[in-house]
């Protein structure tokens, strides 16, 4: 089976051209295969976030080559960029998730209203279903504001998943909950994994949660510093 | 075509959220419509009712015999000379009923009048006052001039001997109707009985203009089956000049239209036009700046929402037209508003400020093209406004707005 994804010495330089140019990313190699579920780790300013923005199509990398699903992205154009993180893509960030405006269930099916310009039924439907999974059946018609942290996530997460997405990054996803909100969201993610065939990619500073990963990756100074796969609930090595 | 189903439930949601801000600017909007709406309106009906008034009282185009002109016998240009322009007498137009055949064929024409006119005495008793002579075929020159709404007294007809009057003569010489009083001529002198008693609205004009029949003004005036000049009314009165040009090319006559002869009126109703477009323009101006600085702080406040809507994959088309569409819906709002508030600005001129005879001083007229320009004006100023605050969210570096 083709690669989900593949960096082939990726580098990341801000300020290029100035005096000031830093490389962050320097030349990362990673290949994602469909339907695994990966930790990124590392410490602070490790580059994990400029990482996962390259992967995730919102910075281009200044050097090397990103293929998503067998297709080179580093030449594509900004629409094309955009179509590939509508369709191919979820995103879970740490804060400021939902549009404030919009009720559950309709930031669910946003994926849907940016595609197809409409909410469809079909597309309804399946935002229902979703928000069930994530067990917020009754709290559709919510706004985010009347909604606690850990729910908000969930709705999140059931929009990352509202275009069946091959690749869900999730920033942080747990990193402003408390501990049994936190397990509650990485068990839901892990769900969608298996019962969908979802590959998930996964920054978070907490051990414990990227010893329950496939595979985990750590990054130390732009650079990978280990990329082990082991059967979830071993230590970490 | 385009479906913009996202960009219209996005920018209503939006505009629905920042609800003050919203208010704000429709607000804005309501207030530079309804001025515009309400000053093109009063200006409209203003302009219109002192061009009423106007040709109420005169054709639209006058066609008088060609002024006579000295022909000096001496052939040479090189001799030293002046030339002393002649008085002009009161003459007819040769040949008249040819030139009104030819007049009555021009299809823009939509009524000719002939009249003899010219200067008199009136006499009653010891009592004498200069006037001027309207012989007139009074139906025909009644569609002209708008004498028949003028009558105050008595009945609106010209038989022989008979002549209707303004007030201020007859008050001047204590005449009522089926009075008698005599017309006097270097030519004769004729004795003429009231038949109706008119206010021309004008005390001038009251005092001075007398009407009788054509064949009677023909005899008074020495001009046996002659007239003085051709009065003619137009369909579009705007387009007179040009008509009198080609009338005047084709006959070779004096011909002059009311603008030629009221043309300060004509630049000032210009300058009044120029000044409201002025006002116009800096209005919406004003408009599209107000609706532009909030839309930036919006664009601001929304950077995070911008930047995950940008991340899920809208493109910046879309959110460049979420923004757009937001100073379309303002605009729309705006121009409805306005266009209430324009209206009842207009009632409450026309119900409060009045004439000293309790009408309205002129009439408001609410045109549908000012409705109609106004409205596309409110939405172009809203999409203008929109541009940069528009730019602006579409430039938005997802990755940045979301950390930000």
């Amino acid at each position: 089976m083709a690669a989900l994804l593949e960096l082939d010495n990726i580098r990341k330089s801000y300020g290029t051209g100035t005096a000031v140019e830093t490389e962050v990313s320097h030349g990362i190699h990673l290949t994602l295969q469909p339907g695994e579920f990966a930790a990124l780790i590392g410490p602070s300013g490790s580059g994990k976030s400029t990482l996962l923005n390259i992967i995730g199509l919102l910075e281009r990398a200044s050097a090397g080559s990103l293929k998503l699903s067998g297709v080179e992205m580093t030449q594509a154009s900004e629409d094309e960029l955009t179509r590939a993180r509508l369709t191919t893509l979820g995103f879970v960030f740490q804060f400021h998730n939902l549009l404030p405006a919009f009720t559950a269930l309709e930031n669910v099916q946003m994926p849907g209203l940016v595609l197809e310009s409409d909410f469809t039924a079909p597309r309804r439907k399946e935002a229902l279903t979703l928000l069930e999974a994530v067990g917020l059946k009754g709290a559709e018609a919510k706004k985010p504001g009347q909604l606690s942290g850990g729910m908000q996530q969930r709705v999140a997460i059931a929009r990352a998943l509202a275009l069946s997405p091959k690749l869900v990054l999730a920033d942080e996803p747990t990193g402003n909950l408390d501990t049994k909100t936190a397990d509650d969201i990485f068990v839901l993610l892990r769900r969608f994994n298996v019962e969908r065939g979802t590959a998930f990619l996964v920054v978070t500073h907490d051990p414990d949660l990227a010893a329950r990963c496939d595979r985990v990756i750590r990054l130390v100074d732009g650079k990978i510093a280990a990329d082990a796969k082991h059967e979830a609930g071993e230590p970490l090595a | 075509m385009m479906k913009l189903g996202f960009e219209w439930k996005l920018a209503l949601r939006f505009l629905g959220e920042g609800r003050f801000q919203s208010t704000l600017i429709i607000a804005g909007v309501t207030l530079g419509v309804a001025v515009i709406v309400y000053i093109t309106s009063m200006l409209a009906g203003l302009q219109g009712n002192m061009i009423r008034n106007l040709l109420d009282t005169q054709a639209h185009i006058v066609v008088r015999p060609p002024d006579e002109i000295v022909r000096p016998q001496l052939p040479s240009a090189d001799t030293a000379r002046a030339i002393q322009p002649r008085a002009q007498r009161v003459l007819s137009i040769d040949n008249w009923q040819t030139y009104l055949r030819y007049i009555e064929r021009v299809p823009s024409i939509i009524i000719t009048s002939p009249l003899a006119s010219g200067s008199a005495l009136a006499v009653r008793g010891e009592a004498t006052r200069g006037i001027t002579l309207f012989g007139v075929e009074l139906e025909r020159y009644a569609r002209i001039v708008a004498l028949r709404d003028k009558l105050q007294e008595g009945e609106f007809r010209l038989g022989a001997g008979e002549a209707l009057i303004g007030v201020e003569l007859a008050k001047d010489f204590a005449l009522r109707m089926g009075d008698r009083f005599n017309i006097t001529t270097e030519a004769v002198s004729e004795p003429f009985l009231v038949s109706g008693i008119l206010d021309l609205g004008n005390r001038q004009a009251n005092r001075t203009n007398v009407y009788i029949n054509l064949h009677a003004g023909q005899n008074l005036l020495k001009l046996p089956g002659g007239i003085t000049s051709l009065e003619l009314r137009v369909g579009d009165i705007y387009k007179a000049e040009t008509i009198a040009q080609e009338l005047q090319a084709g006959t070779g006559l004096k011909v002059e239209s009311w603008m030629t002869t009221n043309g300060q009126l004509l630049s000032t109703l210009r300058g009044q036009d120029v000044t409201t477009i002025f006002i116009r323009a800096f209005v919406a101006l004003i408009v599209v700046l107000g609706i532009a600085s909030v839309l930036i702080v919006s664009v601001v406040q929304k950077q995070k929402e911008i930047g995950i809507l940008r991340a899920m994959g809208a493109s910046r088309g879309q959110m460049t037209r979420v923004f757009l569409m937001q100073g379309a819906i303002v605009g729309v709002i705006g121009f409805i508003l306005g266009s209430v508030l324009a209206y009842l600005l207009i009632e409450a001129f026309i119900t409060f400020v009045k004439g000293t005879d309790g009408n309205p001083i002129f009439p408001i007229i609410f045109l549908p093209e000012t409705a109609l320009s106004t409205c596309l004006l409110a939405i172009a100023a809203g999409v203008i406004a929109a541009i940069a605050p528009a730019r602006r969210a579409a430039k938005l570096d997802p990755a940045q707005a979301i950390r930000g």
